[in-house]
């Protein structure tokens, strides 16, 4: 094949001592990208499963599709544009730059990273890369995107050691970073809306008034302010029933934050704290979306099966909790997630332990 | 009898490939070897040189940690070669058969009768001891010590493997006569697991504590019967024993001379008619199968085997031989395709649409190695109560405390082969395990 000939032809060029040598992981993520290597098995099991971590990552950008394509519409649908398509591309001109910033931006820190360390490229940032421009308002200006992401990239990621040792979700951190050091660009009153028009998301009107003005239907269908991956529910859960067909996220942490938010939204409820349905918590703001693509990476959340059920229940609990209790942050599922990341490991810390102290009495049972 | 134990986790790979229940005889080999590569932890010290005359039976090296283990051919003849790799390391002692075998004298006592001393030293002598393997840590038994208790399994549930109710069906008295002498070595009970359903003469052996289990791949693994039956503790030593090998114990016994005869399911989508053959332990691959082309030959099975130069020779544990492609090639975007010819547990394939069809799989690693991403995976094929990922990841810091904790005594290297198989990270987990292993025991 031309392409296959092209490729070993250019090889020497970019290889240890080769002319460009100094690129040699980027050609090799590159090379990989277009080839599935021809490394045979070494050591260990002779044959492997054809699933890679390629195919993983590319499974959730696959799910997270629908929630991208239904959020360019709704952009453009905000702004009052007539018409399905003229909304989805006035959406996608909107978009477009985002997702280029972020991708070119993290991509060209990791290709750095991995160049340094002399590693191969990790495919985890085709979702992260992804995901941080679906969790920013459409308004927010791309030198943030940019900022936020080297930032996620450098400090949430790299400093650890690069994907699979990172503590908190890359993504999320993206967000929070924006968040915390950029406030007025990022929430309030002023956000959310595209093109000078403005106003308060549901979230925001739900904390204040206990009610908002769109309906539950119209919540669950996403033609509602926010984010761009975050609001139409129905969009994430197609996405959802993707990852859990192919069991790439965990339907345990999913199901469990599901469980964990409705929960305290009727505790609320039943003690009078709130005055609207429980269920609108998942309908509204940012729940569903951290919910299937956040909560669960993998990397992030807790590992054993166990500590998935007690981190999802968490993840669900405290973001209804922040919504309710604290006025100062409408949107508690960033927090909830960052919080619970930080706490997974000592979560599976106990479950381990738990199968560490049955070992154990092994010992004890024989003598 | 027991209860059948029942295992929901592991799986069975589907592969091309299966050797029919045929029995042919394969010719005299023209050289037969003893690896102490088969091995793990032995440092091997010659008896033999390049043109000395040897009986079956007659010691070739001895492992110098233990120089009581003897490592003993398996025909008479010269020894024809003594193949050393970088560092002069002993890769193995070849020996050209004799046309007319001759099998070295060996005091064969009765295992009713002798003491336990005489009838390990008769195995000793023999060299089937080499054939006990110990847990933890899956090294040749020391004959200092007692088991615990002893497990033999009667089944192996790898891919394409060998059925030992077709393999055995000849020696029930060799495989009886072998349990009774594994009875005289311990103290305790001697457990004999045949897979539910599929169980042959076995439950009507006598002196042994009888299990059935059911169940995917890795069921068959002794580790995992043992993990089931009576779990390894911090300070047991149990011994397992392969049952062909049993067989060979037994006819030790019962005919008073060393028979290193066995049956070998020849299996995998390039080995051309797959079919059982009798063959002597240590034979030269070439006179078992002819190979071409870009084919790897295993020695054992896809999980777990060694690889094996078409000219090179069976290795000591090997039951199986496979044949299959070598998988050194590119595939245009390979991740993104359906590839419908490929196995994957994942439901990101569409290996779930058709559960019956027959894979010829090659060894291409399928992606590059990456580190630990997914969770939950590995734990659905280790029928164990054992968190793979922690473990691994205690041997790979080397934290003795907690790779005790976390259960490195209850595993060998094969038992994560599954775990190994279906990871999308590539890691080399058995080696990993391996590693951990001798850790452990440099550190012991």
């Amino acid at each position: 094949m031309g392409l296959r000939k092209f490729v070993d032809k250019i090889k020497p060029t970019f290889s240890e001592g080769g002319k460009l040598g100094f690129l040699h992981s980027t050609f090799e993520g590159f090379e990989t990208f277009l080839y599935v290597p021809n490394t045979t098995t070494t050591r260990g099991s002779h044959i492997r499963d054809c699933n890679d971590i390629k195919r993983v990552m590319i499974v959730v950008v696959l799910a997270l599709i629908p929630a991208l394509l239904f959020g360019m519409y709704n952009i453009g649908y905000q702004a009052g544009i007539e018409g399905v398509f003229p909304a989805f591309w006035f959406g996608f001109l909107k978009m477009l730059p985002m997702i280029i910033v972020s991708y070119v931006t993290g991509l060209a820190i990791e290709f750095a990273f991995a160049q340094k360390r002399k590693h191969e490229i990790n495919e985890g940032f085709l979702v992260s890369g992804l995901l941080i421009p679906m969790v920013m308002p459409i308004t927010v200006p791309l030198w943030i995107v940019a900022l936020s992401t080297a930032f996620a990239v450098v400090i949430g990621k790299e400093v650890f050691g690069g994907t699979g040792m990172n503590v908190f979700n890359p993504a999320l951190l993206a967000r929070a970073f924006a968040f915390f050091a950029y406030t007025p660009q990022m929430s309030g009153e002023a956000v959310w809306y595209a093109d000078g028009k403005t106003g308060a998301t549901a979230l925001e009107q739900l904390a204040s008034t206990g009610e908002m003005q769109w309906s539950a239907m119209d919540a669950f269908f996403g033609f509602i302010p926010g984010s761009v991956g975050e609001t139409s529910t129905c969009a994430i859960l197609i996405g959802a029933a993707i990852l859990l067909f192919t069991g790439v996220a965990s339907w345990r942490i999913m199901l469990s934050v599901f469980v964990g938010g409705l929960a305290f939204g009727y505790l609320f409820d039943a003690v009078g704290m709130t005055e609207y349905p429980a269920y609108y918590h998942l309908l509204v703001g940012g729940f569903a979306f951290g919910a299937v693509f956040m909560a669960t990476d993998p990397v992030t959340s807790a590992q054993t099966n166990t500590g998935k059920w007690i981190y999802g229940f968490m993840v669900g609990a405290l973001a209804v909790l922040i919504r309710v209790v604290n006025p100062a942050y409408p949107e508690g599922m960033m927090l909830s997630i960052l919080f619970m990341n930080a706490l997974a490991p000592l979560i599976d810390y106990f479950v381990v332990e738990r199968n560490v102290a049955r070992r154990k009495k092994l010992i004890k049972n024989v003598k | 009898m027991s209860k059948n134990i029942k295992l929901r986790k592991g799986l069975d790979i589907n592969l091309a490939g299966k050797a029919e229940a045929i029995l042919e005889s394969a010719p005299m080999a023209k050289s037969y070897a003893v690896s102490p590569l088969d091995y793990e932890n032995v440092t091997p010290k010659l008896l033999v040189k390049v043109g000395d005359k040897v009986e079956v039976g007659t010691a070739l090296f001895f492992d110098k940690n233990n120089p009581r283990i003897l490592f003993t051919s398996p025909v008479s003849g010269v020894v024809s070669a003594i193949n050393r790799g970088e560092k002069r390391k002993l890769l193995n002692v070849a020996v050209e058969p004799d046309q007319q075998q001759t099998v070295k004298e060996l005091k064969v006592v009765d295992a009713a009768k002798a003491e336990r001393s005489e009838i390990v030293e008769m195995l000793l002598q023999s060299g089937l001891w080499t054939r006990i393997v110990e847990r933890p840590y899956g090294v040749i038994a020391n004959p200092e010590l007692t088991p615990k208790a002893i497990f033999v399994s009667a089944f192996d549930s790898a891919p394409l493997a060998p059925d030992y109710n077709f393999v055995l069906k000849e020696e029930k008295s060799a495989v009886e006569a072998g349990m009774a002498v594994l009875a005289r070595l311990t103290d305790g009970k001697v457990h004999l697991s045949a897979r539910y359903g599929n169980e042959g003469y076995m439950s009507e052996v006598k002196g042994v504590e009888y299990h059935t289990f059911s169940g995917k791949h890795p069921a068959g693994n002794v580790g995992v019967q043992i993990h089931h039956i009576d779990r390894i503790a911090k300070g047991d030593i149990v011994w397992t024993v392969n049952i062909q090998d049993v067989a060979l114990i037994g006819r030790l016994v019962l005919g008073g001379k060393l028979d290193m005869t066995k049956t070998i399911a020849v299996t995998g989508s390039e080995a051309g008619k797959c079919c059982y053959k009798r063959v002597i332990s240590g034979a030269a691959i070439e006179s078992l199968v002819k190979v071409e082309g870009n084919v790897r030959v295993i020695s054992g099975n896809v999980l777990t085997g060694r690889k094996v130069s078409a000219d090179g020779y069976l290795t000591a544990d090997a039951n199986q031989l496979t044949l299959i492609p070598e998988g050194d090639v590119y595939e245009l975007l390979g991740w993104a395709m359906p590839r419908f010819h490929r196995f994957s547990v994942s439901r990101a394939y569409f290996s779930w649409l058709c559960p019956k069809k027959e894979y010829k799989l090659d060894t291409n690693l399928n992606g590059g190695e990456r580190p630990f991403v997914v969770t939950g995976l590995y734990e659905n094929y280790l029928p164990m109560d054992i968190y793979v990922s922690y473990l691994l990841k205690a041997i790979l810091v080397q934290d003795l405390d907690k790779m005790e904790n976390l259960g490195i005594y209850e595993v060998l290297p094969e038992d994560l082969a599954l775990c190994e198989f279906v990871d999308p990270s590539k890691i080399n987990m058995q080696q990993i395990v391996r590693d951990g292993i001798n850790t452990m025991i440099k550190e012991s």
